[in-house]
């Protein structure tokens, strides 16, 4: 944790995300905080519709209109980059933030081959020539451990699997050799012996090349590996964070409990899962006080008049009242 | 105990040729896909099989063929005793109602302009199980309620519930005809992981209750032993190994059951190091010769790419497995 002391890379504070529609507007971030040290490797997790996926977009600049940043700041290095225009923000992506997402095919241009695709990025963000952009090119690919990466330098997109694919997209995204890489749910299209590979090389390279990682996934057991503090998120508010070890084995939040209970285990038998009945509210309707109280099985009556804020609990940070009492499950 | 579902050497290959054209004007030759290749199983009442492995490895085309919805190639499922190929007219149709389905997307498995009312009542119109609108209706009501739903959404439309209602639908859909045998593609791969836990468990209720039958597809391992009393794990079309839950999980024999479970990240293992498998799946068009999995496999010797091991009994558990076989695993 010696790295948490050293001045933060990303900072985001009060975040708020929300889209205009006829029918009124929907807050899909509300109030996010949460920071990034150099080197660190942050997990994002959350059900569908959580706002994680949304977290990223926002960060890297690239949130869908009519999406858009309604309050709070996004801090890279100290310098706000929430605000920037369009072609200020644009020299920040990719060189000092790069982005994985969870589709390899749709994220690669299928007119280019590999290798130019990899040498404009490197030559639009760094001031080196053809030649050098070609080696650096390939060096990349042969650290994501593409065989024959001189071969494979002229191929399309289309003749690589996968997995291939996932490979040269971190390649892609190394490219520039940014401090912070936003990935959003790099492994979910692929098969699990793939998945591991991936996962694997990520964490190496990230490490090697001194990068630090959002990792925007649903699944726990990526998280459990690969971070080294988790955030989760529920119905675009933090409910809870902290390092992965504790979040995951002394969760204080009820929301956490109930989703690392339904995760069916691999080493121990139990007849039935711990269920979270009902589903996350919808944009629209999301309930006053905690968001989580309509499912929460501790539910008390200050949860549904007031929103609790993250707070201290034993291990972890929790946005529970429950917390606040002092009688945390 | 007589097994109720009995699958001997059951087999399908797909045609992937160039249109007819093209193959006379260019001299290609015709393409086959072997999806399922010599697979054989029997599951007995009230047991559940799961089928896992990676994309492509033929599992939900096993699961098709069992239902009826592709003909074999190659050898046959017997149903009760009976062999399904010879079944026709009045009997096929008491064999359709005894075997249901549920899918995997449970957006593109309801019709959207249907109310969840016709939608459950198809299968009983279909077979003719109700006499009367008065009784379908009760009957729609209690098949709603024994998924843990209300009588009352029979009025609504799919698109107003959730993923996880909507497979709740499906699943009081596949009940109606009072099947004996459910063969459920990946149930619960589109939920989230606390909605999972909620059908997983529906799923369990329904079995203890009703005494049924399920052949459960799944890619992930740790569904599968939360369901599954035997399991069959696939590699391009063939059966590797078929064993027990526990022996399977507790002491894999196959080198691919072995790297699979070893690929599963583990929620309570945080910074484990995994020693991830190279290599990817091979093309099913041209599958490697011998055994299948022997360009990745690390105990493959010169047998392993010559020869193909078949399914064999070894100590109680059956795996297809040179290397095994020797002892020299």
């Amino acid at each position: 944790m010696s790295a948490l002391k050293s001045a933060p890379l990303l900072e985001v504070r009060h975040l708020r995300v929300e889209f205009p529609t006829r029918q009124g507007t929907l807050l899909a971030l509300d109030d996010i905080s949460f920071e990034i040290a150099p080197g660190e490797v942050l997990g994002v997790v959350g059900e569908s519709g959580a706002g994680k996926s949304l977290t990223g977009a926002a960060i890297i600049g690239l949130l869908e209109p009519p999406g858009r940043i309604a309050g709070g700041e996004i801090l890279l290095e100290g310098q706000r980059i929430d605000n920037l225009p369009y072609e200020q923000m644009r020299a920040i992506r990719g060189r000092r933030i790069g982005a994985i997402f969870q589709d390899p095919l749709t994220s690669l241009n299928p007119l280019y081959t590999i290798g130019r695709q990899l040498t404009e990025t490197i030559q639009t963000h760094l001031p080196v020539g053809a030649e050098e952009a070609r080696q650096r090119a390939i060096r990349l690919l042969q650290e994501t451990g593409i065989q024959a990466a001189e071969q494979r330098f002229e191929q399309y997109p289309h003749q690589f699997s996968g997995g291939m694919r996932q490979r040269v997209v971190i390649a892609l995204a190394l490219a520039a050799e940014p401090k912070l890489i936003v990935a959003d749910e790099p492994t979910t299209a692929l098969d699990v012996s793939i998945q591991a590979q991936i996962i694997a090389l990520l964490k190496r390279l990230c490490k090697d090349h001194g990068a630090a990682v959002m990792l925007v996934t649903h699944d726990m057991g990526v998280i459990a590996e690969t971070c080294d503090r988790v955030a989760v998120l529920y119905a675009g508010r933090v409910a809870e964070i902290g390092p992965v070890h504790e979040v995951i084995n002394q969760p204080s939040h009820p929301y956490t409990v109930g989703l690392m209970g339904s995760i069916p285990a691999m080493d121990e038998d139990r007849p039935r899962l711990l269920q979270i009945d009902g589903a996350m509210p919808r944009l629209n309707a999301i309930p006053a006080g905690c968001a989580f109280n309509p499912r929460c099985p501790q539910v008390f009556d200050r949860c549904r008049r007031e929103r609790p804020d993250l707070m201290p609990a034993r291990a972890t940070q929790a946005a529970c009242w429950l917390v606040g009492q002092g009688h945390a499950p | 105990m007589t097994a109720l579902v009995e699958v001997t050497d059951l087999a399908k290959t797909f045609e992937v040729s160039a249109p007819w054209l093209n193959r006379v004007l260019e001299g290609r030759p015709r393409q086959f896909v072997r999806a399922v290749d010599g697979v054989s199983f029997s599951i007995q009442p009230g047991r559940t099989l799961a089928l896992v492995g990676e994309s492509g490895c033929g599992k939900s085309t096993v699961a098709r063929l069992l239902v009826g919805l592709y003909d074999p190639s190659r050898g046959k499922v017997q149903f009760g005793g009976q062999d399904t190929a010879t079944i026709q007219g009045a009997e096929l149709r008491t064999l359709r109602r005894r075997m249901q389905m549920i899918f995997q997307d449970p957006f593109a498995s309801l019709n959207p302009r249907w109310r969840v009312q016709d939608i459950i009542a198809e299968p009983l119109l279909e077979h003719g199980l109700v006499a009367s609108d008065e009784v379908m209706k009760d009957k729609v009501g209690e098949l709603l309620r024994s998924v843990g739903l209300a009588a009352a959404d029979r009025e609504k439309f799919p698109h107003q519930f959730s993923g996880g209602q909507r497979q709740r639908i499906s699943i009081a859909r596949a009940l109606a005809t009072q099947p004996e045998f459910l063969v459920c593609d990946e149930p619960t791969s589109a939920l989230d992981v606390s909605v999972q836990a909620q059908v997983l468990n529906i799923m369990k209720d329904l079995q203890r209750e009703r005494g049924l039958t399920y052949l459960f597809i799944s890619h992930n391992l740790a569904v599968v032993r939360h369901v599954a009393d035997e399991v069959g794990v696939m590699y391009l079309g063939r059966l590797v190994e078929l064993s027990p839950k526990r022996e399977l999980f507790s002491a894999p024999r196959h080198p691919y059951t072995r790297m699979l479970l070893d690929a599963i990240p583990d929620i309570h293992m945080t910074g484990r190091a995994r020693t991830p498998v190279q290599g990817e799946v091979p093309n099913p068009l041209s599958p490697p010769a011998g055994c299948a999995f022997h360009p990745r496999c690390p105990h493959a010797n010169a047998r392993c790419s010559s020869e193909r091991p078949q399914l064999k009994a070894i100590q109680g558990i059956q795996v297809a497995c040179h290397a095994v076989e020797e002892g020299r695993i």
